[in-house]
């Protein structure tokens, strides 16, 4: 099943990572106007005769793939081509940037102000600044930052400018334009705005798709979007949105540029600025409108303390090298290219697989600091812990971690008890040290104490711990589905093993980032991970745990333990309490309102069950192995449960009945 | 002007009323020689003829390179003083001194005339493997007097095509499989009992035309165990006769192109077919690997040249009943024979298209200030329909190596002009120098309509920014493709070696691809670890309606690699592949061979292939024509 060259491909701790130059320092130093009037002269892709945004627009609108789109909606619709090509002109009015240098250096000098108040440090690997220096002048580029926070994309531009590159245009949701004012700020900075949802109409995702594309093709300037297309609620990386991934791929595929290059930036925060308006969200309070009155009501974050955040640039990915032997570009040529058709499945496969080897290495190259380490122990031992014991536990996961590759940012030459205090203290809104406890802290419920209030207090805290425990899972996640494995299987028999492995692979392929069609290799790096920490030992035919692994195991299987029980709520939910007129809108609070009284009836423990994220993932997941099917009805979608097998998942997930082929099979 | 035209007419039916008149004098001798027409080439191979036109001997080796291309008096060298020089006395450049080569030599490829890579200095006989031969067939050969040979040099030369990696390992002293023996026919007849016998004693052929291919197609399989046969047909060289009434000329196939341009020119006639390698290459050759020649837009490709071909199979002789223009008698069986790369037989006889000579030709170039503007114009032109004879355009690098091509000026006032004309283009017009590119022309025709048909290119090419730039220039791009061959060795003498090759493409996708292609030849270059950036470079070579014709040149030093020519055969290997991805076809005109073979299934897929498939089984079964070339 494997094989040693497997093993040593995918050593994390191999990687050599690049060091840090903090940004900030020198906006502390020197003064911000001048820095906003410095002399900017970015390295342009090679050949490039810039492009005024409204010149962009006119080649968009006059570009053949457009007109050929236009021509054919006019036929369908039967309203003239001049209609239709109004229509596709307002349509881009709407969605293009206004790009212009001096919005760019009001930024650069409020933002300074902002960043320096809001932040102890900004730090940026400079190595990565300059391969994307050498990326942007030799292929079109495509940055791809992670996405936690709203702050991600000005401080990419930020940084840009500060680097003196090319400024990225940014994809971004619509919306922002109902933000007086601001969305037409960022508008001039290089963003533009895309729609939601626009699934049917042609006409926009031809205007879109060629509005990209013509950016990209011409190597104007770099084009930015997210792959996880919204901000994670809950850190952990999102299942990757293709759409956009499809369309930047498109123009290396059909031949009109040599090479595109795919830069993955991870962005981490050591306090996210919405933290505690995440958890809100995931427990059910709507997310406040974007507004410009809201954004200024959130000033009174200025005065908070948020640590330093870390931006890594990635290694350069070249898709021409990435579709070496994968994709056959000659498929492109039998229909001109203007014509737009749907990408084939093996297009399909491939950037599906593209965008998830991305996610990960934004994952690999996050940096982490002590904080979610101790949030992780925070988190198993909800209840409190001696301060004496947390500091020694972190420890000993600091090492597990480092051993696993996980990018650590522990600082030198200062005792673990100071790193760890520190870091308490900076969350101190979190957690609370009392008389050598750490325990979480819940805010006070206003007026009256309801159990149900009480209940929502202790709940946004916990997922607001989470969220920083989510940020090391990925470090985990492989080792941690083979411990659970190897417990629920019961057995030594790597072949068993693997089966209950990949079973919870497949469960859980909605709710971490795990790359579809890769279990060998996962299992495989799982194995080696924990037969190199020293918690198992690999055989012929088995998986044996170790002495120490009796302690590393246990941790790992906790460290899962709240997704499972959170699933197998859900599937509870939907076997004894749904009717058959479960419509989709209410599956989440009907759950919620489910795993709230099994809470307050005590036979519930974690709050993860709580949070729509799970809640949704786990539906996505039951949808997927049509466990639950989707019926649509004239004005909603019902969900048919097939109680059956979500029974038995729930018990498989339980570890009370064995994976077996048969079981899956019925899944 | 009108004078003129009337005079030069007026010679012309006088020069015909006095070929008839000859004709009429030597009837008695024509009629003796039909009488004999079983006979015919016997009779002619034993004479010793004096007269014949006969450019290509049988030991072809006496008066061309063996392991370089042409002739042995023309090369380029280095002379004393660190300047290029053309040796010999065939060419315009011949003698001639080329002050700008080296510096162009030596910062392109990083090459110093300090470091010589010199070829083995000659054939050693005694390294070629002996031959395996058929005793029977052999004794059977000689009762039919064709005349035939087994020394080491008639069979090594004939081993070989033109491919950079043939003509190395030549260089190095390296030699593969030989034909173990090279029989001359002198006629079709001749053919005919050469294949009979080969049948009849399985007996592997492979002919032999001008030998200047570059598809490995004249390589010997290794895997071929029975005795191989190379057919040289370079004595079937006549004209056999010429009709003027329906303009066609009915000539072996064997004549190489400038016997047959020289010998119709004679009678006022010419086929106008003009490959860059017309000087070696051979009418059969042609037909066999679909040529295509410079001037295709006035005279077309040799497709639309051959109006009869005879071929000599090992099933028989498949030909035409009849010469009608065009007929729907099922698919055209010629499309079986063109292109066929001597995988089923032996091309003997074609009647072909013939033209009066053009009354007059004219060269011209344009200049445009980028390559993109190039390409839009020749589009234009190829839309309008109104190419000229010949039109080219070859990108930035292929423009100043064209310069370095220059000889010593020999005035100064022409010095000063060239100053003049720089200055005036760079810096009056704008043009970057290190952006600009060049069309060169050629027009043929009558006088006036050649200028006016001048001036409609020139117009259209004002369109997109193009200057014109003189008849100069334009005359020495093409003169560029004669001599590109012979600069090859001389890379080769200093570490640098190259290749060309070639493609088709929809307009619309020229530029993505020319960039694709020479941007993947300079990466792949750089990965296998060549030290200095290659030259990689390309030109429009031909326009059509519906696309181009691409020929690539890339070339590089190769000091420092342990196995350069494995290093070249992956990059050219993944520059082809690249051209696939890009929408460009596996070959316009050089055919596939052993050396692209690899993408036929990809290019014609597996229900083509397989058809072509059955067609060799059906004609040869045996697999007497086993070069193995295509399938």
């Amino acid at each position: 099943m494997a094989s040693k060259s497997v093993y040593s491909q995918r050593d994390p701790v191999l990687k050599k990572r690049d060091d840090f130059e903090d940004i900030l320092e020198e906006r502390r130093n020197s003064s911000d106007l001048r820095y906003a009037f410095k002399c900017y002269t970015p390295v342009l892709y090679k050949g490039l005769v810039p492009c005024k945004p409204a010149m962009l627009k006119t080649i968009v609108l006059q570009s053949d793939s457009l007109q050929h789109v236009i021509s054919q909606v006019s036929a369908e619709s039967g309203e003239s081509v001049e209609l239709v090509q109004e229509e596709a002109a307002a349509i881009l009015e709407e969605m293009a940037h206004r790009q212009q240098l001096s919005t760019v250096r009001f930024f650069a000098f409020t933002l300074s102000k902002a960043f320096k108040s809001l932040f102890r440090s900004v730090c940026v690997n400079e190595e990565g600044i300059q391969r994307l220096q050498q990326a942007i002048h030799e292929h079109p580029v495509v940055l791809l930052p992670s996405h936690r926070s709203y702050m991600d994309f000005l401080m990419m531009s930020y940084i840009l400018y500060t680097y003196d590159l090319t400024l990225p245009v940014i994809a971004a949701g619509m919306d922002f334009m109902s933000m007086k004012f601001v969305g037409e700020m960022l508008r001039m900075s290089g963003a533009f705005f895309i729609r939601r949802s626009f699934g049917g109409d042609k006409l926009y995702w031809a205007v879109f798709s060629e509005y990209v594309k013509t950016i990209l093709r011409n190597g104007y300037s770099p084009i930015e979007f997210f792959l996880e297309g919204t901000r994670s609620r809950t850190s952990k990386s999102l299942t990757p949105k293709l759409g956009l991934l499809n369309i930047v791929m498109e123009p290396f595929l059909k031949g009109e540029v040599f090479d595109v290059s795919l830069v993955p930036v991870s962005i981490s925060y050591e306090r996210v600025l919405e933290e505690a308006l995440y958890a809100r969200e995931l427990l059910g309070v709507p997310k406040p409108k974007e507004s410009t009155s809201g954004l200024l009501k959130a000033r009174r974050i200025f005065s908070e303390d948020y640590g330093s955040m870390h931006v890594y640039f990635g290694q350069p990915v070249s898709v021409r090298s990435l579709a070496q032997g994968r994709i056959n570009r000659a498929h492109y040529n039998l229909v001109p290219r203007h014509i737009p058709r749907k990408p084939t499945n093996e297009a399909q496969s491939f950037v599906n697989d593209t965008a998830y080897q991305l996610v990960r290495m934004q994952e690999e190259n996050m940096v982490l600091k002590p904080w979610v380490l101790i949030a992780t122990f925070l988190m198993q031992n909800l209840e409190g812990m001696e301060l004496s014991q947390l500091v020694e536990q972190t420890v000993w996961l600091r090492d597990l971690a480092r051993s696993f590759g996980a990018f650590l940012d522990w600082p030198d030459h200062t005792s673990s008890m100071k790193v760890v205090s520190s870091s308490l203290s900076l969350h101190c809104n979190l957690v609370s040290v009392c008389e050598g406890q750490v325990r979480l802290l819940v805010a006070a419920a206003q007026g009256c104490e309801s159990p149900e209030a009480l209940l929502f207090e202790q709940a946004v805290s916990a997922l607001s711990c989470a969220s920083y425990r989510n940020q090391v899972l990925h470090v985990f996640l492989r080792p941690a589905l083979l411990a659970v494995a190897m417990h629920t299987a019961a057995t030594q028999r790597k072949d068993e093993v693997y089966n209950c492995f990949s079973f919870l692979r497949n469960v859980f392929s909605n709710e971490f980032i795990l790359c579809p069609g890769e279990a060998v290799q996962d299992f495989d790096e799982a194995c080696y991970l924990l037969m190199k920490c020293g918690a198992v030992q690999i055989l012929q035919q088995g998986v044996v745990t170790t002495e120490s692994g009796r302690v590393t195991l246990p941790f790992l299987c906790a460290m899962l333990e709240p997704f499972l029980q959170g699933y197998q709520v859900v599937c509870r939910y939907l076997c004894e309490e749904a009717n058959d007129n479960l419509t989709e809108k209410l599956f989440i609070p009907a759950v919620r309102t489910f795993a709230v009284k099994l809470h307050l009836a005590g036979s519930l423990r974690c709050y993860e069950a709580l949070s729509s994220d799970l809640q949704k993932n786990a539906l996505a997941a039951l949808l997927r192995l049509n466990a639950v099917k989707k019926v649509k009805t004239a004005d909603q979608v019902v969900l048919k449960v097939n109680k059956l097998a979500v029974n038995s998942l729930e018990d498989t997930l339980g570890g009370k009945i064995p994976t077996q082929k048969p079981v899956l099979a019925r899944l | 002007m009108a004078s003129n035209g009337k005079s030069s007419e007026r010679q012309r039916t006088a020069q015909q009323r006095l070929r008839i008149i000859a004709g009429h004098l030597r009837k008695p001798e024509e009629a003796d020689h039909t009488e004999i027409a079983a006979q015919e080439c016997k009779a002619e191979s034993s004479r010793t003829n004096p007269e014949k036109p006969n450019s290509m001997p049988k030991r072809r080796q006496e008066i061309m390179k063996w392991n370089g291309w042409g002739y042995s008096d023309s090369r380029f060298l280095f002379n004393k003083k660190g300047q290029a020089e053309f040796t010999g006395k065939r060419y315009r450049l011949s003698g001639l001194i080329m002050p700008s080569l080296k510096d162009w030599f030596e910062g392109t490829f990083g090459a110093n005339l300090q470091h010589k890579s010199p070829a083995a200095p000659a054939l050693n006989a005694g390294v070629v493997p002996p031959p395996n031969l058929n005793e029977v067939f052999v004794e059977e050969l000689k009762a039919t007097g064709i005349p035939f040979s087994q020394d080491a040099d008639d069979r090594m030369f004939r081993a070989h095509g033109h491919c950079l990696h043939e003509i190395f390992a030549l260089r190095e002293g390296h030699f593969g499989r030989c034909p173990d023996m090279v029989v001359w026919p002198n006629c079709h007849n001749d053919v005919v009992k050469i294949v009979e016998l080969a049948c009849k004693h399985n007996v592997c052929l492979m002919p032999y035309g001008g030998g200047t291919s570059v598809s490995s197609a004249l390589e010997c399989p290794p895997e071929e165990t029975r005795s191989i046969v190379s057919l040289d047909t370079s004595q079937m060289n006549r004209i056999l006769w010429i009709d003027e009434k329906n303009l066609t000329a009915h000539v072996e196939a064997g004549i190489i192109g400038q016997d047959l341009e020289r010998l119709l020119n004679e009678s006022g006639y010419c086929t106008g077919h003009e490959p860059d390698s017309m000087e070696f290459s051979s009418l059969g050759g042609w037909v066999a690997t679909r040529a295509s020649g410079m001037k295709k837009n006035i005279y077309g490709n040799i497709e639309d040249l051959v109006v009869h071909i005879k071929m000599v199979t090992p099933r028989g002789v498949i030909e035409k009943s009849c010469q009608g223009p065009r007929m729907s008698t099922g698919p055209d069986v010629h499309h079986f024979i063109l292109g066929s790369e001597g995988t089923l037989g032996v091309v003997t006889e074609v009647t072909m298209k013939i033209r009066p000579i053009p009354e007059y030709q004219k060269y011209g170039s344009v200049v445009f200030p980028n390559f993109q503007q190039g390409v839009a114009c020749l589009r234009e032109v190829a839309k309008q329909r109104c190419a000229p004879a010949s039109i080219r355009l070859m990108d930035n690098e292929q423009f100043k190596f064209g310069h370095a091509l220059k000889p010593q000026v020999s005035s100064i006032f022409t010095s000063f002009l060239d100053g003049l004309k720089k200055f005036y283009i760079t810096k009056f017009k704008g043009f970057d120098q290190d952006q600009l590119c060049v069309a060169t022309l050629l027009f043929e025709g009558d006088r006036e309509k050649v200028l006016q048909h001048e001036k409609q290119v020139y117009d259209i090419a004002a369109k997109f920014g193009g200057l014109a730039a003189g008849e100069d220039n334009g005359q020495r791009g093409y003169m560029l493709t004669f001599v590109i061959a012979y600069l090859r060795d001389l890379g080769m003498d200093y570490y640098v070696i190259g290749e060309s090759f070639e493609t088709s493409v929809p307009w619309d996708r020229v530029l993505d691809l020319c960039r694709n292609v020479k941007e993947r030849i300079v990466r792949e270059c750089k990965e296998k670890g060549v030290q200095f950036p290659p030259l990689s470079t390309c030109r429009v070579t031909q326009t059509y309606d519906v696309g181009a014709c691409v020929y690539f040149y890339f070339a590089f030093n190769y000091r420092g690699l342990s196995d350069p020519l494995n290093v070249y055969l992956q990059v050219e290997h993944a520059a082809r592949e690249e051209i696939l991805a890009n929408g460009g076809s596996l070959s316009h005109h050089h055919g596939v061979g052993k050396l692209r073979k690899e993408w036929m299934q990809e290019s014609v897929s597996s229900v083509g292939l397989g058809m072509l498939r059955s067609v060799k089984e059906y004609v040869d079964p045996d697999n007497i024509f086993g070069n193995r070339n295509l399938l």
